[in-house]
């Protein structure tokens, strides 16, 4: 069974909500990466969404932008990146899922990169510039390789493209909390809880909330209705700054881990 | 008639964007198809083509240049003579009647030269809808008559500051604003790229100036060229003028820029040089390295630096039916001079590399042919740019 499954059979079991951490791999280097994947798992991260940067991240807001950026300015490949999966799977059963944009999986080609996904440990996809209307290849090449296709739903989906995403995902359905792009936000919209629960309606799989959630008051509101809550503006901006990041992620990740696990 | 269904020319175009954008797209779509065969739309478009914007262009048999190159004969379409000096006035008129269709009162572009991004603060003032322009920090520099007329004319100018400050991260802006005002905004694309329905209804909207040319051509020269030569950035005057004419036996050809030449890392020649990749919602040629990033483009012109291309013209360089090639910045430059001097015309420097190929191509052919160039826009905005390398 797919790590994303098990993971969220466990939680349920304990009725428990994911928490599920984004970084951008290779911001600033790979090293420093995989050291904070460690760090969040043992701060309470239950899945690990790890962003492979590209030049031209039209979902994103500035502070991953500038992840981004700082990543491929420390020259990271993909190739790299499969390579450091590869090392952090000798410590970790946590969950991993890439976040990347279309043209780099294209550019290594689909087929070799859902392999290599599956070989080096890789448990699921998200690509935020695929909607399922483009997805078929993808889908077809991971449902070989049993690597889960998360989709993501937002505020503009219609009801009959929700049924489309529910159905075309595994692991997980992401539910983008807001029209925009990723970044910390002070307030989340006013009618996210009732957008949550009308995704939720359509699929007994997990529902994942992210894009905005910045603070555990945030959190812990979406964990009352969501199965797990995706945080990454706030984790990569603690991870940009100059000082302190070893000791301020795993801070900000115990916090954020009480709040969702506390509800 | 393509593209088909899912937005396709053959294994290009489709639509590569975030999932809060597709029920917007969708909505563009069906509003358009509706719009297109509405009788009310098509007046009030061709009223505005016709007594703002300047329509019909002419059709202008550039004799001083035919002599100069001793061989084909050298007609311009003159776009450059239209209201704001370029083509995409054409596209924004156009767009900006489908937004207010489409009950939208705010509208953004983004732009490289700056001529988009007159085009469309020009139609704002026009119908009055609010207007934000996204400009890269270097094309800004660059083209600083632009800003100044975009800002006059009442738009925001947004300055973007990414990556390589220029066309391709203005287009990555003005889709992040998108997806963050899919409500009340309306995104005017300038060019024939970006998801489906916009390489569509962008080339059908300039589709105009084929049109006409053919009916020029029959009427003025009684039949149609032997060649037609356009520049091609994102490709929306060449996909304009070619459109009428892939059916007929003529000679497309559509010119990139080389910049310092297409064998180094300089130039903007995404499908003399280019791969297939995914690039602004679309499947088409890109310029990439090896890890599928996206490389920094480069030309002289502002409007024709940018490391993607339209969909449709990927799919008439794979079918053969265009034949595209690439000029250099210093041969852009020649052709600058060229018609400035022949004609008393000075071209965008965009436009001067059709300028430049189609008169060396007139050169080498007998005087019993003839050459169409689409002189897509008018040199005023480069002047400083000219003056300083000249």
């Amino acid at each position: 069974m797919n790590r994303i499954d098990k993971k969220f059979i466990e939680l349920r079991a304990k009725k428990r909500k994911a928490f599920i951490a984004y970084i951008t791999a290779g911001d600033p280097n790979l090293t420093s990466t995989k050291r904070i994947a460690l760090e969040l798992e043992k701060s309470g991260v239950d899945i690990l969404e790890l962003g492979i940067p590209f030049s031209d991240p039209i979902a994103d807001g500035p502070i991953i932008q500038a992840a981004s950026h700082r990543a491929l300015r420390g020259g990271v490949k993909l190739k790299k990146i499969f390579d450091m999966v590869i090392e952090l799977r000798a410590s970790t059963d946590m969950p991993i899922v890439f976040m990347t944009y279309y043209n780099p999986i294209l550019r290594y080609g689909l087929d070799k990169f859902i392999i290599s996904c599956r070989k080096c440990g890789v448990d699921g996809v998200i690509v935020p510039d695929l909607p399922f209307e483009e997805a078929s290849d993808l889908i077809k090449c991971a449902r070989l390789s049993g690597v889960a296709t998360i989709f993501l739903a937002s505020p503009t989906s219609t009801v009959k493209r929700i049924r489309h995403i529910v159905e075309d995902s595994r692991g997980f359905i992401y539910y983008v909390s807001l029209t925009g792009v990723t970044g910390t936000r002070s307030e989340l919209p006013v009618d996210v809880i009732s957008k949550i629960r009308a995704v939720k309606s359509a699929t007994d799989k997990p529902v994942a909330v992210g894009f905005g959630v910045s603070n555990s008051e945030q959190a812990s509101r979406i964990a009352r209705v969501a199965d797990g809550v995706i945080v990454g503006s706030a984790i990569v901006k603690l991870i940009g700054e100059d000082k302190g990041a070893m000791v301020k992620v795993p801070k900000l990740a115990k916090s954020l881990a009480n709040a969702i696990h506390g509800v | 008639m393509l593209p088909d269904k899912k937005g396709y020319f053959g294994r290009f175009g489709g639509r590569f964007v975030p999932e809060t954008l597709m029920s917007a797209i969708y909505e563009l779509e069906s509003s358009y198809r509706q719009a297109h065969e509405s009788a009310s739309f098509r007046k009030d478009l061709e009223h505005y083509l016709r007594e703002y914007a300047g329509r019909p262009t002419g059709l202008y048999l550039a004799e001083n240049l035919t002599s100069k190159m001793g061989g084909a004969k050298i007609y311009l379409k003159r776009e450059d003579l239209l209201h704001t000096g370029a083509h995409k006035i054409n596209n924004t008129i156009g767009q900006a009647l489908l937004a207010i269709r489409m009950g939208k009162k705010r509208i953004i572009a983004e732009t490289g030269a700056g001529q988009h991004g007159v085009a469309t603060a020009t139609v704002a003032a026009l119908f009055g809808l609010d207007c934000e322009i996204f400009m890269g920090d270097e094309d800004i520099k660059r083209q600083a008559i632009n800003v100044f007329k975009m800002k006059i004319l009442g738009a925001k100018v947004t300055p973007v500051h990414s990556g390589s400050k220029t066309l391709k991260d203005a287009m990555n802006e003005a889709m992040r604003d998108w997806v963050a005002n899919v409500g009340n905004t309306y995104y005017v694309i300038g060019s024939v790229a970006g998801p489906h329905p916009y390489p569509m209804i962008v080339r059908d909207f300039q589709s105009v100036i084929g049109k006409e040319a053919r009916i020029q051509c029959k009427r003025n020269i009684g039949r149609l060229p032997d060649y037609i030569v356009a520049c091609v950035g994102g490709g929306s005057n060449a996909m304009g003028i070619f459109h009428s004419f892939l059916k007929d036996k003529v000679s497309l050809i559509g010119v990139e820029a080389a910049g310092l030449g297409i064998n180094t890392t300089h130039h903007a020649a995404t499908l003399c040089k280019g791969s297939v990749g995914v690039l602004h919602g679309s499947k088409s040629y890109i310029l990439q390295d090896d890890d599928g990033q996206i490389e920094i483009a480069h030309s002289i012109s502002a409007g024709l630096d940018y490391p993607g291309v339209g969909p449709e013209h990927a799919y008439l360089k794979n079918s053969g039916r265009v034949n595209y090639v690439a000029v250099k910045d210093k041969e852009a430059l020649e052709g600058f001079k060229l018609l400035s001097v022949t004609e008393g015309i000075i071209p965008a420097l965009e436009s001067s590399h059709a300028i430049y190929y189609a008169a060396d191509l007139a050169k080498r052919l007998p005087r019993n042919k003839i050459v169409v160039v689409c002189l897509s826009g008018r040199g005023d905005k480069d002047i400083d740019i000219v003056r300083g390398v000249l």
